[in-house]
């Protein structure tokens, strides 16, 4: 896998100064423990070199945030002594070189992120991103991908009740595949990843270690795509939901009887950051014994121990006398446990293998003393030419763009996705997948949590800050649509090469468009995953900020909208600012084979003003649908497909996906509407969907919206 | 009157069939797979899920688990025993009901509504329901093709379009007692309005009319 | 040894299998059967003795009886 001239650390993927950093640090050459731990604590993806400085501009703070970015998930009250854990992931590299694995992966370790808050995992969300399905290569990934996450999420018992699905050119070589998790506690088991006090024990649990991953955070994650990439097919992990399964239930009988104190999972980076950083949070010395990790595999070194990202694991940190309850608990559990090692009153990380010492350095360095970068950023010169090209709807055949919009895999019917992946588990899915929000109702009380997630790579790269502003908008709608005030955000920033200035400049601007969305909204981010190097042969993916927001319904509406509430005779409004001819970044654009012009900019009041609209209209309104991908032809046809019944409007611009604006369909009378922003556009009736005039028929729109995936799979 | 809901590790609806049957009145309570003794209760559910992660066949293992001898024992003497997905699974593994499950026909997961007709009321979970009735319940499974080289098994429940290559269209099957039902589409996900469909109220119903104290 | 499907038994994957290689060209292909073999190490000293154990195994577990038939072959 490596020359001999090259040096160690640039075989492991550190840099000169990153090498230089860790001399300092140890004031001697480091051994080859000390080394890879540093390689791989020091990645990219570990660390967040490249991205830290940018990151601090999120708003992070609200009285109901418990726990911010920092920790394993975020954690906030949703009051009367509940809290949720929400964190998302992404897993696009591994997923390239093996999508079902890849993918599989991504769940396992999402999920394991939120049980480590004390958190049972409640949802999972699937945000998918690939080259169009014309390819061969594009379906493979895209079955497999789904097929991974089916297979993982269905296996361990955690339903997945939303998504999103994107198809692109700048995809083909770099697939995006974040994953979202959602977990609920009762405040009193909230637990954080400290190794607690000196004399703290701890206690290794789940899968045997072997050599899965090895080099994965460093290497997989932190480099690009070039021919040679099949030959990293040996580093990628492969994933055992029965396995995690069982080390959800054996976790959550160890917080329901508080014997941890402390609670790390292993992901990436495995033992080296289980041990280092929690005892860096708690500022204390651990000492580590390699030789008493179980091990699936012979003669591991003490760095493959280190660096191995065997999945399935979980540490936790125990008081002495716990100890024999947390082994009995893994041992009921069927699942391997091993005490590996013991806190300290000093500050170092002393690890032995085979009788000797491997390793000992200060365990906050690995941490704390990463490399911080701040990369030079240029706004792209090709960027003016770009803007330039607008795209307006004049002369569109209204008819004839909304059959091909309904015939698009990523617009129609996601069915095809999400009967794949059990949705209904645990009896709390009232809005599930295929609308606006996920709504989950939380037992014994009348509260329920609204989930949406929202992307869209074409928009930001015509504008990163307009574009991603726009999500959070989009994301807040669709939370408060099921009734839901959205309260937190979490984000995965998918973005390219970020030795490329272009790409550091569309990462901050990004940044900055959700930040200023966030706080116009006052919703603070509590979490977030940063994927650089997604590009292939020198050519970036488009800048690919994807958000998660979550929000709490309270009380939730006895009769929540939704999509199939729509009757003959009912009346239908626009709510919302008025469209405008815009049609950059929108769907029309894309099925034409154009991306140019300048997306219409958020506004960010307005945006604030019709969450609160939407809140109340949530407890009255029959039928509430976010305008979006499509524009409000496609909204339409939605409802009058789920309903079964057509509609006749008139519109000035069907297809345009200008932000900040709703359908609501409702009986004539039943709604108090604000008189500047509402317009009366038709009524419910019939069995074709007329636009200005033209009409599809149901017949004709259901199959071209309800076969989209199908078709675009055997065509 | 009690049932027992049995938790083999990897499954994953035992919560929600508690959560059922206590909505409808019954009582019911989880027992670990280690539990050699349900000499107390007067019905037993095997719920869905993934047993054991599906090693070697689904199923297969779970079968061997001490509390499914007296499983056995129960449906010897005429007590209720219902399996649901995975749990129907497990009772053709154990001998307890003819024929097996396979792969889906299309190989994909299937998780959305089906519509079933009640065919055969004489069963613990369809003898609550008229002849002919229609259920709207949901399907979550990928080993939901039923197939009976024997040939004695007795549908109760059957799919009104086929989803799964289920021979038979069966989507559930009763033994000649009626005592032991396995069925793939789970009831207790179609107790409330609130979350799609009542239809599944009335197969539990039958279920917990069947249990007679022991 | 190898744990067979019954033949007369469906077998959807060895189905798709199937038409997958069709679609690849290889259309001489006119039939697929998905079936499993599992190597075991087992200690013993006589051959006759391991496989009739090994049977055993398959009788109880291994097989299901109702859709699979099984072969076992022992060697040192």
């Amino acid at each position: 896998m490596t020359t001999t001239q090259e040096p160690v650390h640039r075989q492991l993927g550190m840099s000169d100064d990153e090498y230089q950093s860790v001399l300092d640090i140890l004031g001697r050459e480091p051994w080859p423990a000390e080394l890879a731990m540093y390689s791989v604590m020091w990645s990219e993806h570990c660390s967040y070199k490249s991205s830290r400085t940018h990151l601090g501009r999120f708003p992070t703070e609200a009285p109901w945030v418990v726990v911010g970015p920092g920790e394993n998930a975020g954690v906030v009250d949703l009051g009367d002594g509940w809290l949720a854990a929400l964190r998302i992931e992404s897993h696009n590299h591994p997923s390239f070189v093996e999508p079902y694995q890849g993918a599989a992966t991504g769940v396992g370790g999402i999920l394991r992120d939120v049980l480590t808050m004390g958190a049972r995992p409640i949802a999972l969300w699937d945000q998918i991103r690939f080259g169009p399905l014309t390819e061969p290569k594009n379906r493979y990934l895209f079955k497999g991908v789904v097929s991974g996450i089916a297979g993982y999420g269905n296996a361990v018992g955690v339903p997945t009740v939303g998504g999103e699905l994107e198809f692109d050119d700048c995809y083909a070589g770099n697939p995006l595949v974040n994953v979202m998790c959602l977990g609920l506690l009762h405040q009193d088991q909230l637990v954080l990843g400290t190794a607690g006090e000196p004399g703290t024990i701890a206690v290794l649990l789940g899968k045997a270690t072997g050599r899965d991953g090895i080099g994965g955070a460093s290497v997989l994650a932190s480099a690009s795509f070039d021919e040679g990439s099949s030959e990293k097919r040996p580093a990628v992990q492969v994933g055992d939901p029965f396995e995690e399964k069982k080390l959800i239930e054996a976790c959550l009988e160890l917080y329901e009887r508080d014997l941890v104190v402390g609670v790390q999972d292993l992901g990436a980076a495995g033992l080296s950051c289980a041990t280092s950083e929690p005892a860096g949070r708690a500022g204390v010395g651990i000492e580590v014994d390699l030789d008493a990790v179980h091990t699936r595999e012979q003669g591991m070194t003490a760095p493959e121990l280190l660096m191995s990202e065997s999945q399935e694991r979980m540490m936790v940190f125990v008081d002495p006398d716990r100890i024999d309850a947390v082994l009995a608990v893994a041992d009921k559990w069927e699942i391997d446990s091993a005490v590996v090692g013991e806190v300290n009153s000093g500050s170092m990380l002393r690890i032995h293998h085979d009788g000797e010492l491997v390793a000992e350095v200060p365990a906050a360095s690995l941490v704390d003393d990463a490399p911080l970068f701040d990369r030079p950023m240029a706004r792209p010169g090709w960027l003016d030419e770009v803007q330039a090209a607008s795209r307006d709807d004049t002369g569109l055949d209204i008819g004839d763009t909304l059959k091909r919009l309904l015939s698009d895999p990523a617009i129609g019917s996601s069915a095809w996705v999400h009967q794949q992946y059990d949705h209904m588990l645990f009896l709390n899915t009232v809005l599930g997948p295929g609308g606006d929000g996920a709504l989950l109702r939380i037992k014994g009380t009348e509260k329920a949590l609204a989930v949406s997630t929202d992307g869209n790579g074409r928009l930001c790269y015509l504008d990163p800050r307009r574009g991603a502003a726009r999500l959070v908008h989009e994301s807040a709608l669709n939370v408060a649509v099921t009734g839901a005030r959205p309260i937190a955000v979490v984000d995965n920033l998918n973005f390219g090469n970020p030795e490329n200035p272009e790409v550091m400049w569309q990462f901050r601007e990004s940044i900055e468009g959700m930040a200023e969305a966030c706080e116009a909204l006052g919703v603070p981010v509590v979490g977030g995953n940063v994927s650089f190097y997604n590009e292939t042969a020198g050519t970036d993916i488009h800048p690919t900020p994807v958000v998660g927001m979550l929000g709490l319904a309270n009380p939730m509406p006895a009769d929540p909208p939704r999509l199939s509430g729509a009757v003959d005779g009912m009346e239908i409004w626009e709510i919302g600012p008025a469209a405008t001819e815009n049609l950059a970044g929108s769907a029309v654009q894309r099925l034409d084979g154009e991306l140019g012009g300048l997306p219409t900019p958020p506004n960010h009041e307005i945006g604030a003003e019709m969450v609160e609209l939407a809140n109340r209209l949530a407890h009255e309104a029959p039928v509430l649908h976010d305008i979006s991908d499509g524009g409000l032809a496609v909204a339409l046809t939605e409802i009058c497909i789920a309903s079964g019944v057509g509609a006749s409007v008139e519109t000035d611009h069907p297809f345009s996906e200008d932000p900040h604006r709703l359908l609501v369909v409702a009986p004539e009378g039943l709604l108090n509407l604000p008189a500047g922003m509402s317009r009366r556009i038709g009524s419910v009736g019939g069995d074709t969907v007329e636009i200005n005039g033209a009409r599809v028929s149901m017949r004709t729109a259901e199959d071209r919206w309800r076969h989209a995936i199908d078709r675009a799979l055997s065509g | 009157m009690r049932a027992a809901v049995i938790v083999f590790p990897g499954v994953n609806c035992e919560h929600d069939v508690v959560h059922a049957i206590r909505a409808l009145g019954g009582d019911a309570e989880l027992v670990w797979h280690r539990d050699t003794d349900l000499s107390g209760f007067d019905g037993v559910i095997l719920p869905g899920g993934f047993a054991h992660g599906d090693a070697l066949r689904t199923g297969a293992i779970a079968r061997l688990s001490p509390a499914m001898v007296d499983v056995a024992r129960l449906a010897a003497e005429g007590t209720p025993v219902l399996g649901i997905c995975n749990g129907w699974q497990m009772l053709c593994e154990a001998g307890l009901l003819p024929g097996a499950h396979i792969a889906n026909r299309d190989l994909s997961f299937i998780c959305r509504f089906v519509e079933v007709e009640v065919v055969d009321t004489g069963s613990i979970l369809t003898r609550a329901a008229e002849p002919g009735q229609r259920l709207r319940i949901p399907l979550n499974s990928y080993e939901g093709n039923w197939v009976d080289p024997s040939r004695t098994g007795r549908v109760v429940l059957r799919y009104v379009e086929d989803p799964n290559g289920s021979h038979d269209r069966a989507a559930a099957v009763a033994n000649e007692a009626g005592n032991v039902v396995g069925v793939m589409p789970h009831p207790e996900r179609a107790t409330e309005e609130l979350l799609g469909s009542t239809d599944g109220q009335i197969l539990l119903e039958g279920f917990l009319h069947s249990l007679v104290p022991a | 040894m190898t744990i067979d499907r019954r033949p007369e038994i469906a077998d959807p994957e060895g189905t798709t299998v199937k038409r997958a290689l069709h679609e690849l060209g290889f259309t001489e292909t006119t039939a697929v059967r998905m079936d499993r073999v599992i190597h075991m190490e087992v200690d013993g000293e006589d051959p006759q003795e391991v496989k009739t154990r090994v049977e055993e195994m398959c009788r109880q577990l291994l097989a299901n009886p109702v859709i699979e038939d099984f072969t076992v072959e022992v060697e040192r």
